[in-house]
């Protein structure tokens, strides 16, 4: 009898948009030929957890997820790989913005001030930006404060509205930058919640990668390749997949790569923000 | 020799304030692959140069003063495969298709259409059925003649009629409203199943269905000017309404509507204007029948250039006829109450010599009726002894 059991993916419900896209995959890629089926988790460490456990075959991770990923695999002596990405997830960058007429003219003038930034386990907006002040000689917590825009903690400031909420800070007085995904900046630029020349550009960290689909050693070979292999393929110029990749914000998917996730691992290691989480994890 | 890379010049213009209609502008100029140098005094043009080359898919570099982006097949590639939808005039040849697709959904007829399908669907979307080259002519006379009840009508002249006379009035009314609904939802639902490719038909049928709203407003207020309650109702008058609401075929559902039911409206709503008792009663029918005219004329346009394109249209017309006559076979007809009323209401007074005047002039409106329904059969070709035998079936309760 024919192994009828699909691929299935992980995948985190940080809107309900997540239902609409991965539902449209499903029927997509079963059209092609490929068994296909998807699990929502509330947050990424429950999903992380659960690839490891079995629970599916490949994780839609977000970077942070994709650290927690590797360093769970190194205690427990398996291997990680990152196989496809969104052109949309390679060299991002984050900003440190200011009030374009108060006093702060260098990343120095910041020290003692409030720094707005997302979620606390955002990495565009918290970890990657607090890590460029740490390596600047701003110690988050010691040579500033740090004012958390807690939304949807666990999903990884997947959701804008913490770096809405600390732009919104940034105007409103309560803080005295703002840490924001650089397309985050554009967007608020674009819808009026900054007004032309309301901000400063302070600072701007490196590029670095975001999302990834993860698979661990042991995965479902063939069904894996296939997925890959259709997934690469997608053209946004194809009305029937476009408008997928367009709720999932991508032009194209691209082969997985791993050299653009070293800012975050120094984050991570930097402020000790997995110890907890890895411990209890790794049993 | 390499050829310079284009430059755009922004000046002060960031992407916050609208920038990037002009990059894309200057970009969908150059070859895939080829180069743009945009650059600027705005203070955040390089960052927001980055995010959105990312989002839009395009090679990205940074530059003094802005940034160097690559043309790649992500810009514009949502166009690849769209499709015109016609043409927006529809006096052209290939202006409006005989079928046009229901990928093309809620589209213009004009309008470049991307490609895909979201799955619409459209029960009526042939020309031959629903096109009339006078729907867009008839849609405009519409609204230019669109009334006002407010205004069109003096509410206040003198109406003090005896109360039998008065009574009449109101059974009239409370017949006309229930005849005037249908006549409001025949188009109503057809027009949910129609391709919007055929605009000029959608928006006729609109007005029309709103024509008939404004009918049943004024006959409604005529009626209740001196009453609180309304006449009577029949079952037999709207079983044979319910034959109208039911009919699932578009073209047979307005030859029995508008070309028998509110073509004998015509005769109806006349009679009404030249009888009534009160200026008011008067001026709402001819008011209503100038509307009707319209809604007759359209469907008469329709059928006949439906008929001109399918032989078996005909002998399917004239079994709707019959298949109605049968169905009804059972009701009575016309209801007592409103041939009494009509009668009534011609003679003006319960006087015996006035009553006579009003029967009489009841029998002549339903010859009058007779008549002009055989003669518009007639206009749709059908043989003198036809159109006649069809016409004496046409159901007694005149809609």
């Amino acid at each position: 009898m024919k192994d009828s059991r699909p691929l299935v993916l992980g995948a985190v419900a940080y809107d309900a948009k997540v239902v609409t896209i991965w539902d449209g995959f499903r029927e997509w890629f079963g059209a092609q030929g490929l068994a296909f089926d998807y699990v929502l988790f509330t947050n990424y460490e429950r999903q992380v957890e659960a690839h490891f456990a079995g629970a599916c075959d490949v994780a839609w991770n977000s970077p942070l997820a994709w650290i927690e990923a590797q360093r769970l695999a190194a205690k427990r002596r398996r291997t990680v790989e990152a196989v496809a990405m969104r052109d949309t997830d390679r060299d991002l960058t984050s900003v440190i913005v200011v009030p374009a007429k108060g006093s702060v003219r260098s990343l120095a003038d910041l020290r003692g001030r409030r720094i707005g930034v997302g979620a606390q386990d955002s990495p565009q907006a918290t970890l990657i930006p607090l890590l460029h002040l740490a390596e600047a000689g701003l110690e988050p917590g010691r040579d500033v404060e740090v004012v958390h825009h807690d939304v949807l903690v666990g999903k990884h400031g997947d959701h804008v509205g913490g770096e809405r909420d600390a732009a919104r800070a940034l105007l409103a007085g309560q803080v005295d930058a703002a840490c924001l995904l650089d397309a985050n900046h554009l967007a608020f630029a674009q819808d009026g919640t900054f007004a032309p020349g309301a901000t400063r550009l302070l600072a701007q960290t490196a590029a670095y990668d975001h999302c990834n689909f993860t698979v661990l050693d042991g995965a479902p070979a063939q069904p894996l390749a296939r997925f890959r292999e259709l997934l690469l393929g997608m053209r946004h110029d194809d009305p029937a997949v476009r408008r997928l990749l367009d709720l999932e914000g991508l032009k194209a998917w691209l082969p997985g790569r791993t050299s653009g996730y070293a800012q975050l691992a120094r984050a991570v290691d930097r402020f000790r923000f997995l110890e907890r989480w890895l411990a209890a994890a790794a049993g | 020799m390499t050829a310079p890379v284009p430059r755009l010049e922004l000046g002060e213009l960031g992407l916050d304030r609208g920038a990037h209609l002009l990059v894309k502008h200057a970009l969908r100029g150059l070859a895939l692959g080829a180069e743009l140098e945009v650059v600027g005094s705005a203070p955040d043009l390089r960052l927001h140069l980055q995010a959105w080359a990312r989002q839009q898919g395009l090679g990205w570099a940074p530059i003094p003063g802005g940034a160097r982006l690559t043309r790649t097949a992500a810009l514009g590639g949502r166009w690849a495969g769209a499709e015109r939808a016609g043409e927006s005039a529809p006096s052209g040849n290939k202006s409006v298709l005989e079928q046009p697709p229901a990928r093309w959904g809620l589209a213009a007829r004009g309008a470049m259409v991307e490609a895909g399908d979201l799955g619409f669907e459209f029960r009526l979307d042939r020309k031959e059925v629903l096109w009339s080259e006078r729907g867009g002519e008839l849609y405009r006379q519409a609204l230019a003649a669109q009334w006002d009840p407010a205004v069109a009508i003096d509410w206040s002249a003198p109406c003090e009629l005896p109360d039998e006379v008065e009574d009449a009035v109101v059974q009239v009314m409370t017949y006309l409203i229930e005849n005037e609904t249908a006549a409001l939802l025949v188009p109503a639902r057809f027009l949910s199943g129609i391709h919007p490719h055929f605009r000029e038909v959608l928006q006729l049928l609109a007005v029309q269905a709103a024509d008939e709203a404004r009918h049943i407003e004024v006959f409604t207020r005529r009626a209740t000017l001196k009453r609180a309650d309304l006449g009577l109702s029949t079952q037999g008058g709207q079983a044979s309404l319910k034959t109208l609401i039911d009919e699932p075929d578009y073209a047979l559902a307005f030859f029995l509507l508008s070309v028998l039911g509110e073509g004998s409206f015509l005769s109806l709503l006349r009679f009404l204007h030249e009888h009534a008792p009160d200026p008011v009663t008067a001026r709402v029918a001819e008011l209503s029948g100038v509307d009707e005219a319209r809604h007759v004329a359209f469907a008469m346009a329709h059928l006949k250039r439906h008929l001109a394109h399918d032989p078996h249209l005909r002998p399917r017309l004239a079994a709707a006829v019959e298949a109605r006559f049968d169905s009804l076979r059972e009701m009575s007809g016309l209801n007592e109450e409103v041939f009494d009323a009509l009668v009534l209401l011609a003679a003006g007074s319960f006087q015996p010599a006035a009553i006579a005047r009003g029967h009489a002039a009841v029998l002549g409106l339903k010859a009058d009726m007779d008549a002009a329904r055989r003669h518009r059969l007639e206009q749709l070709g059908f043989e003198r002894s036809e159109a006649e035998r069809l016409s004496s079936l046409h159901t007694r309760n005149f809609m």
